[in-house]
């Protein structure tokens, strides 16, 4: 029953998500912004019911979720409902993790971890993984364009003059230096 | 990173994003595996002499056809498990389809063959070979499709990777018409099936290792 609820509760947020995200891939980012913020609470909710014990790790796959809609999002058909794109990413994420674990037989030391025992499940919990130290080893081509325009907000002109790139340099710099920082996460598990 | 840096991160300074990317990956995929397959084909084996009298004949349409239909469906398969959470509908069963006509077509031929004939109506001329030229035909393919997958997003990807190997029997098999002679619907149902299932488990072993994102 607790499966169906939770369904039901992404379903009712179909068509708004569905709206926002149409609105962002259009080209609109403030739009995309509460897409992605929405988007967020529904992977939280999905990750922890699946991985109750392992709650930073949960936090850590709605992290690498969203890196993943925003990487592969040029994948959406407009056509297509949006629950069924979002819960066939978030679930490819999750059994990818669990069989990236399974190989490092990490489960083990989950199991006599207390400290979190009483964690509230309320807010964003604090990610295990460090997707700042992530990005410091990717290349300065890649690293730079991302800094400046991302996380500083500057133009693609602007982010072009202080990084002496071109301007298609910087736009592709971002563009593979995300797709770069999902294939660390993904080695980072 | 907290997630709601993330966010900000993600979203700020998006423009508009080309949701067609799909349709264009795949149309270079088949212009550039294809052209690759016909320039091995040209190269290797050579066009079939009697090309001119065999284009009149209603067989090798009927044998081109069947590949087609297949052709055509397992792209379409391809393209589904390329997307995350695309639903397959009725995609299989336009796969086996064509297969099946050809089994009862194979069937009829064989039951009102003369006895002696059979076995030669099954192996044809070229049976030994048939598979593997067919196999080997649907390397460009197989390689341009599963960089087509790799720029999207597949999520099932043992699946992913048997539809990108089918599409590239498929493709390699309708390539390998313009050169074989066979046109016998039992050789059909039979050789080329298995020539287009090669890379098809290819495809399907290897998907992890090759489509993972």
């Amino acid at each position: 029953m607790e499966r169906i609820s939770e369904y039901g509760r992404l379903a009712a947020s179909e068509k708004r998500l569905r709206d926002l995200l149409v609105l962002g891939l259009a080209g609109d980012a403030n739009a995309y912004e509460v897409f992605l913020r929405e988007l967020s609470t529904h992977l939280r909710a999905f990750f922890r019911k699946r991985l109750a014990q392992l709650s930073t790790e949960a936090e850590d796959l709605v992290q690498e979720t969203l890196l993943a809609v925003h990487n592969q999002r040029h994948t959406y058909d407009v056509d297509q409902p949006l629950t069924s794109w979002v819960h066939a990413i978030a679930k490819y994420k999750l059994i990818d993790m669990l069989r990236r674990r399974s190989h490092r037989e990490a489960l083990t030391d989950s199991l006599d971890d207390l400290g979190d025992f009483f964690s509230a499940d309320e807010d964003a919990a604090e990610a295990r993984r460090d997707l700042d130290k992530l990005l410091d080893q990717l290349p300065d081509r890649q690293r730079l364009p991302i800094i400046h325009m991302k996380l500083g907000g500057l133009s693609v002109a602007a982010t072009a003059q202080i990084t002496g790139m071109s301007e298609s340099a910087v736009k592709v710099g971002v563009h593979r230096g995300l797709k770069a920082l999902a294939a660390k996460v993904r080695e980072d598990t | 990173m907290r997630t709601d840096d993330l966010i900000t991160m993600l979203a700020t300074g998006t423009g508009p994003v080309d949701t067609n990317v799909a349709a264009r990956r795949y149309a270079a995929a088949l212009f550039f595996g294809a052209t690759g397959a016909i320039l091995l084909m040209v190269m290797l084996l050579g066009v079939r002499t009697d090309l001119a009298h065999a284009l009149f004949l209603p067989r090798f349409w009927i044998k081109a056809g069947v590949v087609t239909c297949v052709t055509i469906a397992s792209l379409v398969l391809a393209l589904r498990l390329s997307q995350p959470g695309r639903r397959l509908g009725r995609v299989p069963s336009a796969l086996v389809a064509p297969v099946l006509a050809v089994w009862i077509l194979a069937a009829v031929v064989l039951i009102n063959a003369d006895p002696l004939q059979r076995t030669r109506l099954f192996l044809g001329d070229t049976w030994a070979v048939c598979p593997f030229l067919i196999a080997m035909l649907s390397v460009p393919v197989f390689g341009s499709t599963i960089w087509a997958m790799r720029g999207l997003a597949p999520t099932r990807l043992r699946l992913a990777g048997a539809a990108a190997g089918l599409l590239a029997g498929t493709t390699g098999a309708l390539v390998y018409c313009i050169h074989c002679p066979e046109m016998e619907a039992p050789f059909l149902g039979f050789w080329y099936l298995l020539g287009m299932l090669i890379p098809a488990a290819v495809g399907a072993l290897s998907g992890r290792l090759l489509l993972r994102w």
